[in-house]
């Protein structure tokens, strides 16, 4: 797919808008309809059943809640829909997930299983998907069967590929990326967890991009604020991330980013969105639930406020909305 | 008188080598308190003993690093482990440069529903895992699994370290 044939969501944004107008002309209720689609679109997909007797997810009840996250998000009725509307045959797509939490926090294997299986039928083939994170012996621990080359979809670390030799820069942040970013994928699909952090107040789709840099450890002061925010303004993360896909089969509302069972639920969802900034907001409406359920304080009131989340709507950056009424919540 | 001189000396070597002990303690090598596999009952250990320094931290336990920096860690292990081949836990074991960092991090912590049990300094007991402090030790042990007896597999583990940490 070449680059004119990639929407973005700056893009999207634009012509939704435009059409907007152009309806507006005709009438009150296209008027409101397409105020309606001006909104950032956020999936919040819950299954109670999706474990069996087991803890382990059931991998047809994993797809069954993909599908149903991803046609509600593209408002289409066929499972297929969503992908081919987001890669082309030729893409090569890359599933950053999020691998530091261990096998019990890390981006849930059924989930990236069934992504892939979609993309698959999308017309993507196998050896042009790659799931990876920094490390290959971390994703190795979360449970992801590491390969390299042949037809099979792809997995390893930065670690294996490398990051590249230039500094690229914005605000306040100067990082290299991975290889796997700038030369194994056109497309980007986001794969964080619903994670309390105590550094950034919460860790979602915007926070997991510092598993594409070579130096997150530089950029956790403040509450991470403003870097989360300019790390994701890099052109190349800006330009291929297209989808983010929160694993929320089992979250933490205290003690992250790390596992800690005490802290942590089973919340058996996903939370869906192609703008990360309105998801990392809904998600952090879903965790402070969880802190006020369990008589915990706010994180406003523990002093680590997610403000990242608000730096990344502002102006300089517009990386998507953290306005609740430009959000459309929809819950399933 | 001149016979007792080297004795003073000796005593005086001494007295300075234990107070640049306590200026600048080094961590204790506590890869050795991660049990063998049986040296606790049911418990083996299903890897090696992986070791971060206070710089690296991050790479383990990402943004959480800069709680225990502030607190004074050194550095960090873990190993994995597997009891009777039904539960598979992690410990990690962060050595402070002082007590008072390990009981930092230990207070800082929510009790939530957690037991105390008679480990160590000071432990709290969960349904999946154990947090204990010794000294200038702070132990975690966390079960991926949920299983009727994981927290007292998970204490028997914990005493089995806390017995090879120095005091």
């Amino acid at each position: 797919m070449n680059k004119s044939e990639v929407t973005s969501r700056r893009e999207f944004l634009r012509i939704v808008v435009a059409g907007a107008a152009v309806f507006g002309a005709s009438g009150k209720l296209e008027s409101a309809e397409a105020a309606e689609s001006a909104k950032s679109r956020v999936v919040v997909a819950r299954d109670p059943k999706l474990r069996g007797a087991t803890d382990a997810v059931d991998s047809q009840r994993m797809l069954k809640l993909l599908d149903q996250s991803m046609q509600s998000l593209f408002d289409v009725d066929h499972p297929s829909g969503p992908w081919k509307k987001l890669v082309r045959p030729g893409d090569k797509v890359g599933l950053k997930v999020n691998a530091l939490g261990g096998r019990a926090l890390s981006s849930n294997l059924q989930l990236v299983e069934a992504v892939c299986e979609r993309l698959q039928q999308a017309g993507i083939k196998a050896q042009d998907i790659v799931i990876w994170d920094r490390d290959t012996e971390e994703l190795e621990r979360a449970g992801f069967h590491i390969s390299m080359g042949g037809s099979r979809v792809q997995c390893f670390g930065t670690d294996q590929a490398g990051y590249e030799d230039d500094l690229v820069t914005y605000g306040s942040v100067g990082s290299r990326l991975s290889k796997i970013l700038t030369r194994n994928c056109n497309v980007l699909i986001n794969v964080p967890v619903l994670k309390d952090h105590d550094g950034a107040g919460v860790s979602m789709a915007l926070k997991n991009m510092y598993g594409v840099i070579h130096n997150p450890n530089k950029y956790h002061p403040n509450g991470c604020n403003p870097y989360i925010a300019d790390v994701n303004m890099l052109p190349e993360i800006q330009t291929k991330m297209r989808l983010s896909i929160c694993d929320a089969t089992t979250a933490t509302y205290e003690g992250g980013p790390g596992y800690k069972p005490q802290y942590s639920w089973k919340n058996n969802g996903l939370v869906v969105s192609c703008d990360p900034v309105a998801l990392d907001y809904v998600g952090w409406q879903v965790i402070e639930r969880k802190r006020a359920e369990k008589g915990l304080k706010t994180l406003q009131a523990d002093k680590r406020a997610p403000l990242y989340i608000a730096t990344a709507a502002d102006a300089q950056h517009r990386l998507g909305t953290n306005d609740p009424k430009k959000i459309s919540l929809i819950e399933i | 008188m001149r016979a007792g001189f080297p004795k003073c000396r000796v005593l005086l070597a001494e007295m300075l080598l234990l107070l640049a002990l306590g200026c600048n303690r080094q961590p204790a090598n506590i890869a050795a308190a991660f049990p063998a596999s049986d040296e606790v009952a049911g418990w083996s250990r299903t890897s090696g003993i992986r070791t971060y320094e206070a710089a690296d931290l991050w790479k383990y336990i990402d943004g959480e690093a800069e709680k225990y920096l502030s607190a004074g860690v050194q550095r960090a292990s873990t190993a994995d482990y597997k009891f009777q081949n039904n539960l598979e836990a992690v410990v990690d074991i962060y050595a402070m440069s002082k007590a008072d960092g390990a009981t930092k991090l230990f207070d800082s912590e929510p009790a939530a529903d957690a037991k105390s049990v008679d480990l160590g300094d000071a432990a709290r007991l969960f349904r999946q895992s154990l947090l204990f402090r010794k000294g200038s030790q702070l132990v975690r042990i966390v079960a991926y699994q949920d299983s009727p007896g994981a927290p007292e597999a998970l204490l028997a583990l914990g005493r089995g370290v806390a017995q090879r940490l120095p005091k």
